[in-house]
């Protein structure tokens, strides 16, 4: 405890400070970018899904087993794997893209199964609807049936990527300069675990609970009727 | 050479055959109703005909031309010459009532924007519904909505319009301003299908009748035949109960 | 690329990868049950409880839910050490495992409790049950089917996202032994896609075992896929 309370000062110094909001802003970006960029290719895997045709039996498999695989591996082995794998490819590939491809090849996955949730909710009315209009389904797909399930799948995506934030501590393990692996860093100069981990986990706390409230406010916002969302206009013609 | 012209043609939900051989023609500008009970397979003819549900058998024609309704470029073609008025109107939701009306026009169709807009105006002002332009569909009673989707119908300009009970949602008041659109498009010339329970107006407008039931025609004929001396007993009984009240 | 797979030193290390697997689903199952314990209690905590109680209740899911396990795991394991204590490795990850798992639980079976109609309980009573029959035959069979999809998901993150954790820290489950092992002769990729295919199949047999049981004992139609 005494000596907790000795390092207080030297660990607080504006170095180490500068170096954790860093580190955090790290973590945030590859989160964020990992998931943004598995959210839309989450979208191209349920629209290849969701294929019609028996010629189309492989291609509809392949989708399925990807999302069935993806979300029984622990996510360390995913990114262990996109490690090696890329280092056979490209020799000087970035751990910061390594990081980012193994949290999209994982946010895809689970990301997926939600966006097939949401666009089963459209109801079948508005597909004939469009499809007796000629719209086609990759039109049909873009301008009636997504922007109708948005309400139902954009607050479970958010509250996935903001509990993600916390799973990519993980990616330390192979050397991102991302929160946790500052935290070991700071650990093996000398500085108390308990000072380190703690600080660490209250900057985790600071940025996964905030967002995590906003998630559950966007969930109760776009549960509302549309005409309720929206601020009503009154015109005149 | 009747404008279309559907023969023996079968349909099912899984194992469930719910059209067992339809036959029956409409001529270029013809007015023909569809009547029949509840779950006669009245809306599952006009769904058939735009191709959302394939034909397990019978061939249907267009103008002269047998439809493949397993080839895709024929589907998109009849649905470019038909259009269809849903029994629930299938508004898309996401969208207000002009970009409703106008989407297809203007996108699948590549007519010209202005053009469609105004012709939007047109037909919206057509069915009391002109200042509703920017609304969206949750905003709308079912009458309003069912106006919308007439409109729409009309806004693709389709040779053949299919209605399905577009008048089933409305108070009477409406339903006069909406049979009153349609019997202008009957004088037009539009050629129209049209399922309803109302049987003046069928009487009124319908050049011919098709009476269903169980999945096929059981009588057909001019409506003041059908109406008054059916032939067979199924539609004595059928009309006796529905032109009672 | 010009790398070429040589799966056979991981088919000779195939009896320490079991090992592994076998480390895996162990360590799964106990910080499971233990963390449905810690969660019952505090659920019912949560809904009964007085004031303050539920206050504590609610910091603790918040807390564990928003922090990442990997750290708690470090606080338990280089933490506590500072203090004297000094545990192993796999105790250190079980422990970490159903405190954290204890805090999501706490927030299925809360919802569970929540579900629960006045109704039921009073069909209950008009039927002659004492207080405490009306909980063993009406409340616990409703809340156990309600939440049992939610246990069964959580199960298998726990098994996988959970236990692989522990890797870090140096206990030789399923990941870990992956690396150890990886570590004598460089064949990551192999040993990892292996491991990987092992953490499918186990997962595959824990989820159908948990479709099957809960068709048996609840009749609910869990998903496997
Ligand atoms: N999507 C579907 N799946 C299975 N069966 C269906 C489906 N839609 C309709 N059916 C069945 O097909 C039969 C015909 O239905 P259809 O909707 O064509 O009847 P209808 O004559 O339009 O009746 P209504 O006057 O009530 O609208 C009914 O027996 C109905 O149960
Ligand atoms: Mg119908």
């Amino acid at each position: 405890m005494d000596r907790i309370i000795a390092q207080l000062p030297r660990f607080f110094s504006e170095r180490n400070l500068i170096l954790l909001l860093e580190s955090a802003g790290l973590t945030l970006a590859m989160t964020a970018l990992g998931c943004l960029i598995g959210f839309f290719l989450a979208l191209v895997l349920v629209y290849l899904r969701k294929t019609p045709g028996l010629w189309a039996l492989p291609l509809r498999l392949v989708c399925v087993a990807y999302v069935e695989v993806f979300r029984r591996i622990p996510f360390l082995v995913i990114v262990y794997l996109v490690l090696f794998f890329i280092q056979t490819v490209i020799r000087d590939a970035s751990l910061f893209t390594v990081a980012v491809i193994a949290i999209c090849l994982y946010a895809t996955a689970y990301t997926a199964e939600i966006i097939r949730a949401g666009l089963e909710s459209v109801p079948q009315q508005q597909i004939d609807a469009a499809t007796a209009m000629n719209l086609g389904r990759f039109r049909t797909t873009l301008w009636v049936v997504l922007p109708q399930s948005m309400p139902v799948i954009v607050p479970p995506s958010v509250a996935f990527a903001v509990g993600f934030i916390k799973d990519t501590a993980l990616v330390s393990q192979v050397g991102v300069f991302e929160l946790t692996f500052r935290g070991k860093e700071l650990n093996n100069q000398g500085f108390s675990a308990v000072l380190v981990f703690g600080t660490i986990a209250f900057v985790y706390f600071l940025m996964s609970w905030p967002l995590s409230l906003y998630g559950q406010y966007l969930e109760t916002r776009l549960a509302a009727p549309r005409s309720q969302r929206r601020p009503r206009k009154i015109r005149q013609s | 050479m009747p404008h279309l012209e559907v023969s023996d043609v079968r349909a099912r939900y899984g194992s469930l055959e719910v059209l067992s051989g339809v036959s029956f023609t409409v001529d270029r500008g013809e007015v023909v109703a569809l009547v029949g009970p509840s779950g006669s397979g009245k809306s599952t003819v006009l769904r058939l005909l735009v191709g959302l549900l394939p034909p397990s058998g019978g061939t249907v024609r267009v103008a002269g031309e047998p439809v493949d309704y397993r080839r895709a470029a024929m589907v998109r073609a009849v649905r470019d010459r038909m259009a269809i008025v849903f029994q629930q109107y299938n508004l898309f939701q996401n969208m207000d009532v002009l970009k409703n009306v106008t989407l297809a026009p203007v996108r699948i169709k590549g007519r010209d924007r202005r053009e469609v807009e105004d012709l939007a105006r047109r037909l919206l002002d057509r069915v009391g519904l002109g200042d509703k332009l920017h609304a969206y569909p949750d905003e709308l009673s079912g009458g309003q909505q069912q106006r919308v989707a007439i409109a729409r119908a009309l806004a693709m300009q389709p040779e053949i319009l299919l209605l399905d009970e577009v008048t089933s949602a409305l108070d009477p008041e409406l339903v006069n301003e909406v049979l009153e659109v349609i019997r202008d498009l009957a004088r037009e010339g539009m050629t129209m299908i049209l399922v309803s329970h109302e049987m003046a107006f069928v009487r009124e407008i319908a050049d011919r009748v098709v009476m269903m039931d169980k999945g096929s025609v059981v009588e057909e004929g001019p409506p003041a035949e059908i109406l008054d001396n059916p032939r067979t007993a199924r539609a004595r009984d059928f009309f006796g109960k529905i032109l009672r009240h | 690329m010009n790398y070429t797979f040589q799966f056979g030193v991981v088919w000779r290390d195939f009896p320490y990868l079991l090992d592994g697997a076998l480390l895996t689903f162990q360590i799964g199952l106990l910080a499971f049950w233990g963390g449905a314990l810690i969660g019952l209690v505090l659920a019912a905590f949560k809904t009964f409880g007085p004031r303050p109680v539920r206050w504590l209740v609610d910091a603790y899911v918040v807390f564990l839910t928003n922090t990442p396990a990997l750290i708690q795991i470090y606080f338990l394991y280089y933490g506590l050490a500072e203090f004297r204590i000094r545990w192993s490795g796999e105790f250190c990850l079980l422990l970490g495992l159903t405190l954290n798992a204890g805090a999501y639980l706490t927030m299925i079976m809360r919802a569970g409790f929540l579900s629960v109609r006045r109704t039921e309980m009073e069909a209950g009573e008009v039927m002659g049950m004492s207080r405490l029959q009306q909980v063993r035959y009406v409340v616990a069979p409703h809340i156990a089917k309600t939440i049992y999809p939610a246990l069964a998901n959580f199960f298998i993150v726990i098994l996988v996202m959970g236990t692989s954790v522990g890797a870090i820290i140096g206990v030789n489950e399923l990941t870990g032994q992956a690396i150890t092992r990886a570590s004598f002769n460089y064949r990551w990729l192999e040993y990892f896609t292996v491991v990987a295919g092992m953490y499918v199949v186990l997962t595959f047999i824990a989820s159908i075992g948990l479709a099957l049981f809960g068709r048996w004992a609840f009749r609910v139609k869990a998903r496997v896929f």
